[in-house]
């Protein structure tokens, strides 16, 4: 076992609404670890937590090993990329200019890049496949283009740990099994950890390693696709009937709403 | 390099227009002979150059280049391409810090520049209380508290005028228009020794502006430490335009137009906008000024009203562009 996140007893509260109950959990190194759980169940707020953009008020976030408010700014994003769900592009930086700021947290005092970092940025883009988009304006690409662009940036980044806030949300089904196809694919061939707050079970199930379920700021359940997904802890954290079988793709669970009106038939 | 090569022979050529072109009207390769060589000449044409019209095209250049700084680290900070001090109210805020010192009969420097600073200070502070938070970046609450906020600025400034009945009283109108006529070389100097440093420290964390733009939390985990940065930028800049507007009053619109024309044609990377904005800006009030010399037929008008001229159609283009 060698975890490179430790959370321990963790609480956290906006003003006087509790978020996240006493939580503990570990992610191993190169897990793909997904988060998820109901709407306000504190998966977000989870995960700005684990990527030092808001500070633990009680308990203890451990990053390989040292408590993640001992580490620099600096020496953080060295360690740990994050990719946020909403993207600005008021600004019409380029994708290549976008995906080379990634480098920031390994440039001097100037900021200025050296012909290396032109080199990771290039790799980069050519993992995403947004080579051919090297001088677009990110405002004139598609939403799913966008969110490769904002992974090219993390991968740039050269990170043990990537942290990705809900990266299919509001993208169409072919784009969201590319973006997942991508993170997988990252995840095995630069061995790192990934994880990631999904909205989507079935992309959790067939994508992720272990998964951790939360409801209210609690954890429901963690483990593997087929011990976190069954019935009685869905059920449990969602609060609706859900049908839960196997994907005939393989060896992992399917995840099915079942609407009102077919509930009403089985009564 | 090749942009700030550009930008320097501009804004050494519009310097050069305006040395040259004055009411007096003395032809071109005058103006430079009495620059540079006839040093002993000691006549009329040699006194206006030096006395008159290089110390205001210095100061009209540094007020330019301060102007779209401004600017640009306020759209960059705010991650709103619509901010700008004068149409947030901060400099109306430095104003009424300037008036203050003025009717309580300070000295230009420090007394008046002080209450610029802190008045500014001041509106930056209630700025940020009524658009707290995240809301601030939205367009429509920031532009919105802007407007209030000048709108209010606009009412005591109105009231200190009226409760002031003495000769001091047309000085402070004009002044408020955007004066570059009152430039003299001690001012200059004094401007000029507290602008270059945040322009060096602007460019210094212009890498830093180019994060901001991706987001808070992006910027943080990308290393930036965005309370302090934040802090900073937001203090470098109010103190810019303080200093400005203590030396020439409310010249509005500079810092909107040069760092949109710069991100149309040089696209955002604030490591090349930052020294562009400096020498452009420089450039843009310098013409600006220029115009406002030459333009009237009898007499001068303030720059201000030239830059709010060109600059509030603009204005009114970008908040239609950016609402589609």
């Amino acid at each position: 076992m060698n975890p490179v996140i430790t959370v321990t007893k963790l609480n956290y509260s906006y003003g006087k609404i509790s978020v996240l109950k006493d939580i503990s959990f570990q992610i191993q190194r190169r897990d793909f670890f997904v988060i998820i759980g109901p709407n306000g169940s504190g998966k977000t707020t989870l995960l700005r937590l684990l990527a030092g953009i808001i500070n633990a008020g009680d308990g203890r976030i451990d990053l390989l090993g040292d408590s993640i408010e001992d580490y620099a700014r600096k020496a953080l994003a060295r360690k740990i990329a994050y990719v946020s769900q909403t993207v600005p592009v008021d600004f019409p930086f380029t994708v290549s200019e976008v995906v080379l700021m990634g480098r920031s947290p390994h440039l001097g005092m100037l900021g200025l890049e050296k012909e290396k970092d032109l080199v990771t940025a290039k790799q980069a883009m050519k993992f995403t496949e947004l080579d051919h988009l090297a001088d677009r304006r990110i405002n004139q690409l598609s939403g799913g283009e966008c969110q490769r662009v904002f992974i090219a940036r993390a991968i740039c980044q050269e990170t043990d740990i990537i942290l990705l806030d809900e990266p299919t949300a509001s993208l169409d089904l072919a784009h969201q099994t590319r973006i997942m196809d991508l993170m997988e694919k990252l995840q095995k061939e630069r061995d790192i950890t990934v994880v990631m707050v999904s909205h989507d079970v079935n992309l959790a199930a067939m994508y992720g390693k272990t998964l951790l379920l939360l409801k209210e700021g609690q954890i429901v359940s963690r483990g593997k696709p087929d011990e976190v997904l069954t019935f009685q802890t869905l059920e449990a954290a969602y609060g609706c009937t859900l049908l839960v079988d196997e994907s005939p793709l393989g060896r992992f669970p399917r995840v099915t709403p079942v609407p009102g009106r077919l509930m009403k038939i089985k009564d | 390099m090749l942009v700030s090569a550009l930008l320097s022979v501009l804004l050494a050529g519009t310097m050069y227009l305006g040395i040259s072109v004055g009411s007096t009207g003395s032809n071109f390769g005058d103006s430079v002979r009495l620059l540079f060589m006839d040093k002993s000449a000691g006549s009329v044409p040699e006194a206006i150059i030096r006395q008159i019209r290089l110390p205001r095209v210095m100061l009209a250049a540094l007020v330019g280049a301060a102007l779209s700084l401004g600017g640009l680290v306020f759209q960059a900070l705010l991650r709103n391409p619509l901010a700008e001090p004068y149409i947030l109210g901060i400099s109306g805020g430095s104003a009424i810090g300037a008036i203050f010192g003025i009717i309580l009969g300070f000295s230009y420097f420090p007394g008046v520049s002080i209450m610029a600073f802190t008045g500014s200070l001041a509106t930056l502070l209630l700025l940020l209380v009524m658009s707290q938070g995240q809301t601030l970046i939205k367009k429509d609450s920031l532009l919105l508290s802007g407007v209030m906020v000048n709108a209010f600025c606009s009412a005591v400034i109105m009231f200190l005028i009226s409760m002031t009945r003495d000769a001091r009283l047309h000085n402070i109108i004009f002044w408020l228009m955007g004066d570059l006529s009152s430039a003299d070389i001690g001012k200059v100097g004094i401007l000029a020794a507290a602008l270059l440093p945040c322009f060096i420290l602007l460019f210094w964390l212009s890498n830093i502006m180019n994060l901001l733009l991706m987001g808070r939390d992006m910027a943080q985990t990308m290393g930036v430490n965005i309370k302090i940065v934040t802090v900073t930028l937001l203090v470098v800049t109010s103190f810019m335009v303080s200093a400005t507007v203590s030396c020439c009053g409310l010249i509005g619109f500079v810092g909107l137009v040069i760092p949109h024309l710069f991100r149309i044609i040089l696209g955002s990377d604030h490591r090349i906008l930052v020294p562009a904005c400096v020498l452009g800006g420089g450039a843009y009030m310098v013409f600006c000024d220029l115009l406002a010399k030459i333009l009237p037929s009898q007499g001068e008008m303030p720059a201000g009203v030239i830059t709010a001229l060109i600059g509030a159609p603009l204005f009114i283009y970008l908040l239609k562009r950016s609402g589609q």
